[in-house]
């Protein structure tokens, strides 16, 4: 007899299940069509909701309680940051990270104030609302009970060159991440649940077959849909709707290799559900209490920062908020993996964490 | 027929907690012969067929299959056996050609798809799920299944059950094809009939004990000899073989 290779199981079981994933409705759905149609709707829609980011320079005037900083500051959608160097200052607003720089000087004759503005090519559309913002204020200032023809504030603008952040280079990873958290515990609970319950499993062990040669099997299929699910998504963002590839097929590969890391750690939930779930119905309440949450808080359709703090310190432990972010730098900013190491060192906190957990609730039969 | 020794069982227990499902049983399988454990729902049948297919561990005694000890060789066990387990489902949707070339790789054996198919009388369901079968003809595929590592012995638990008279049939026909090509057939059922016409030997399993190991026929004997009679006088045919007589003994697929 010859020897038995576990190599040949293996590889039986991954492209059985490969197979099976792609007959399967729900998997193709879930991971083609839904990012799609999101990506369809938010990138024709815009950013909605988003907030936008001001830098303010160290040598502009922000202590007096009644200045034109402190109005501005009140203004809801703009968020302040004070806490970054000119040069980083310089850097993010050519990138888009912060979309535009204020620096407001007093003086003892009129003009009082003038606001010094850089705005961003980067951030062009978040720009015209600011300006036209900062504009009626303005006016408002300026005609209060003013009399006199010198105005109260004066606002110098300028405008810098940056590589422009369109709403798809922030949609997209968010979408891959949301595409590969669904397929990882979706459908890694509802596969092993359902090989368990009919037995299948059971079947495989009446063979020659390793325990890991399923489990590897099985993870094999769900990463080769999932590389091709992403390389749809990136393609069709890229080509269609301008999504940003920084360095183009490298870029490509880093952003694999996350979605791997990615779906390893959601696979893992997956797991933890096939395992304490005791039918098949069971499965999308549990998963939907693993996903929905990083849905929403991970930053998938909007940056976290627009999030109030009590919540931003929630979405700051979800391992998706890592992923994203990850997905983001490599993509727009053109990092390598090298430059993402503290959302790769979260990633595999929670890697340990959940297999552990993983390892504990799982079961064969 | 040589009366060799394929399975040989000694005292096996087997305990869920307080309560103790197999109670010392001993028995052993002939090579080359349809042996039949038989028993009522609950005698202990499907646990003592687990432990001998590896799937289970025992509380004590002693089994060794085709020379081996399931205690130290479950893999080269495996490697000998084929097993059908009752109410088994396969891989979601995938065809019967697809299923076959997984179990050919969980087996680690080259075979075709086709070269299964033909000893079950399926190659025209290749591309058919399983879910789509009759239920005799899932039953033949789970069959197949069992066939594809040349096994020395198969395990068939219950595969009768649900099926009518002509499928039942039909079934018998391929397992004695498959026990005079030489393998050992180990099988349970609820059905005496198919018991005294399939099996060459049968043991009676009750309440996790074996309370009788014999040919069919020495049982009958021996039950008639002992002064035994049916309270109805038997006929020469009975109701089954009015239906087999008036349906028909070709087998209908669907």
């Amino acid at each position: 007899m010859t020897k038995y290779s576990n190599t040949k199981a293996t590889i039986a079981i991954a492209k059985a299940s490969f197979r099976s994933i792609i007959r399967s409705p729900s998997a193709v759905v879930f991971s083609l069509a839904f990012p799609l149609i999101f990506i369809i709707v938010f990138a024709n829609i815009g950013g909605g909701a988003v907030k936008m980011d001001v830098g303010v320079a160290k040598t502009s005037d922000t202590s007096r309680s009644d200045s034109l900083y402190q109005r501005l500051a009140r203004i809801p959608v703009i968020h302040m940051v004070k806490d970054q160097s000119a040069a980083e200052m310089a850097k993010n607003l050519s990138k888009g990270d912060i979309d535009a720089v204020i620096d407001v000087q007093k003086s003892n004759v009129a003009p009082y104030y003038t606001l010094h503005i850089q705005y961003t090519t980067a951030s062009a559309q978040k720009d015209a609302v600011l300006r036209s913002l900062l504009n009626s204020m303005f006016f408002e200032i300026n005609s209060r009970g003013n009399t006199v023809q010198q105005p109260i504030a004066e606002l110098k603008e300028s405008t810098v060159h940056g590589r422009e952040y369109k709403y798809i280079d922030f949609i997209l990873p968010g979408m891959l991440g949301f595409s590969l958290l669904s397929s990882g515990v979706f459908g890694t609970a509802f596969v092993f649940l359902s090989l368990r319950l009919t037995l299948v499993i059971k079947r495989f062990f009446a063979t020659p077959v390793k325990k890991y040669s399923i489990v590897l099997g099985e993870a094999i299929a769900r990463l080769v849909f999932s590389w091709i699910g992403a390389l749809f998504i990136i393609t069709v963002g890229h080509y269609f709707f301008g999504f940003t590839l920084v360095h183009g097929f490298i870029t490509v590969v880093n952003m694999l290799i996350l979605s791997a890391i990615g779906l390893i750690i959601f696979m893992g939930f997956g797991f933890i559900i096939s395992g304490i779930a005791k039918n098949e119905s069971t499965v999308p309440p549990l998963s939907n209490i693993i996903t929905l949450p990083q849905f929403l808080l991970s930053g998938t359709f909007f940056a976290t920062t627009a999030f109030p703090s009590w919540l931003q310190v929630l979405s700051n432990i979800l391992p998706l908020t890592y992923l994203n972010k990850a997905m983001r730098d490599v993509a727009f900013e053109g990092a390598g993996l090298g430059d993402v190491t503290h959302d790769l060192l979260i990633l595999g906190i929670w890697f340990i964490i959940v297999y552990a957990v993983a390892v504990k609730t799982f079961k064969w039969e | 027929m040589a009366k060799q020794p394929i399975i040989t069982v000694k005292n096996l227990v087997k305990n869920y907690g307080d309560f103790e499902a197999v109670k010392g049983i001993s028995f052993e399988v002939y090579d080359g012969e349809i042996f039949g454990l038989l028993g009522p729902n609950g005698a202990g049948k499907t646990t003592t067929l687990e432990i001998i297919e590896t799937l289970r561990d025992k509380t004590s005694g002693d089994v060794t299959v085709d020379g081996l000890s399931i205690d130290h060789d479950a893999d080269k066990i495996k490697q000998r056996i084929g097993v059908q387990l009752q109410s088994a489902g396969y891989y979601p949707n995938l065809n019967l050609a697809e299923l076959i070339s997984l179990f050919c790789g969980l087996y680690g054996i080259d075979k075709t798809a086709n070269e299964m198919l033909e000893k079950v009388a399926l190659v025209d369901k290749a591309k058919s799920k399983y879910k789509e079968l009759s239920g005799g003809q899932k039953q033949r595929f789970s069959i197949a299944t069992t066939l594809i590592n040349n096994p020395k012995i198969i395990f068939l638990d219950e595969p009768t059950t649900g099926l009518d008279p002509q499928a039942r049939r039909n079934l018998w026909d391929l397992i004695r094809e498959i026990r005079d090509s030489g393998t050992t057939v180990v099988i349970t059922t609820h059905y005496m009939d198919e018991a005294e016409e399939l099996c060459d030997r049968v043991a009676f399993v009750d309440g996790g004990r074996i309370v009788g190991i014999d040919t069919p026929n020495h049982f009958i004997d021996k039950l008639v000899e002992s002064g035994f009679e049916r309270k109805k006088q038997v006929k020469l045919a009975n109701l089954e073989d009015v239906f087999i007589n008036l349906t028909g003994k070709e087998w209908r697929e669907g």
